[in-house]
């Protein structure tokens, strides 16, 4: 079992640079075509300041930093048992590159369905840019199957 | 792109589909690169088989952001208000997904106009992979 001593315990916050070049490679591997999720100019266009983070992209931010691996570790769900459940965005503005994102999360919930077979982990975020504007608010449902 | 408007758009609408070729080991190796994700059980064959899987499968994030696809190739994203997924089911190499929306409700919200959007990503089989719900705002 996932010890609950965890809820409401805070993750590192985790710093996410806004590249360009890492923006068009996430809009390559999801197959996006649109000149908005790859060239500056169509975006500026677009109305937006630079090429745009699509909408899910913000999750990166601690899967690179480690955070979300180092919270796999300590919550002891080995990476093999470990299901998504599900994923909630809800978005106040626009990142573009250029942008430095910052994510700091909460440890907000911890139970289990199914007597223990399937146990949930639920961690909500707030990511903000460098100029301490909320950005989005993330929430992740995690599942570990036993 | 012209985006839809409020007053054009109805309950019942439908967004224009957006169909996946089928999931391969490249698109896997590739998004595991862009997204960060890096568990190996979505590039390594032998860690799938070692945790009981028949072979590598698609990374969850991979749907979401397929059908955050079918949203901006809707209405821009700088609309986009609030976006959600449940993943129901694993997505295997080989799948081709549809990723479909429908508006539910019109409503206001914060001061906007909005549009409730469902959305679904199934297989070539009818086997539903995620169901969602996106908020747009609308002039």
């Amino acid at each position: 079992m996932i010890d609950k001593k965890w809820i409401g315990h805070e993750l590192p916050a985790s710093l996410l640079p806004l590249e360009r070049t890492r923006l068009q490679f996430f809009a390559k591997a999801i197959g996006e075509t649109d000149l908005v999720y790859s060239d500056a100019s169509a975006a500026q266009r677009a109305g937006y300041a630079d090429i745009p983070a699509p909408p899910t992209f913000l999750f990166a931010a601690e899967l690179d930093s480690g955070t979300t691996f180092q919270m796999l570790e300590d919550l002891k769900i080995p990476i093999a048992k470990l299901l998504h459940g599900e994923q909630n965005f809800t978005y106040h503005r626009t990142a573009c590159a250029g942008d430095t994102v910052t994510v700091r999360s909460t440890i907000s919930d911890i139970y289990d369905k199914k007597g223990g077979a399937l146990e949930f982990v639920v961690r909500t975020s707030l990511a903000t840019n460098q100029r301490d504007e909320l950005v989005a608010e993330l929430r992740s449902v995690l599942v570990c199957r036993h | 792109m012209t985006a839809p408007r409020f007053d054009t758009v109805q309950v019942g609408d439908v967004l224009p589909a957006l169909q996946l070729p089928p999931v391969d080991r490249t698109t896997l190796a590739l998004f595991a690169g862009a997204s960060g994700d890096h568990n190996p059980i979505h590039i390594d064959i032998d860690v799938a088989r070692r945790a009981g899987m028949p072979d590598v499968f698609a990374q969850g994030m991979l749907g979401m952001a397929w059908l955050g696809r079918l949203i901006t190739g809707w209405a821009p994203q700088s609309q986009l208000r609030r976006f959600d997924a449940r993943f129901l089911g694993i997505t295997h190499l080989g799948n081709a997904m549809r990723c479909s929306g429908r508006i539910v409700e019109k409503l206001e919200h914060d001061g906007e106009h909005c549009v409730r959007i469902e959305l679904h990503s199934a297989n070539q089989f009818g086997q539903t992979k995620i169901i969602g719900e996106a908020l747009v705002a609308l002039a």
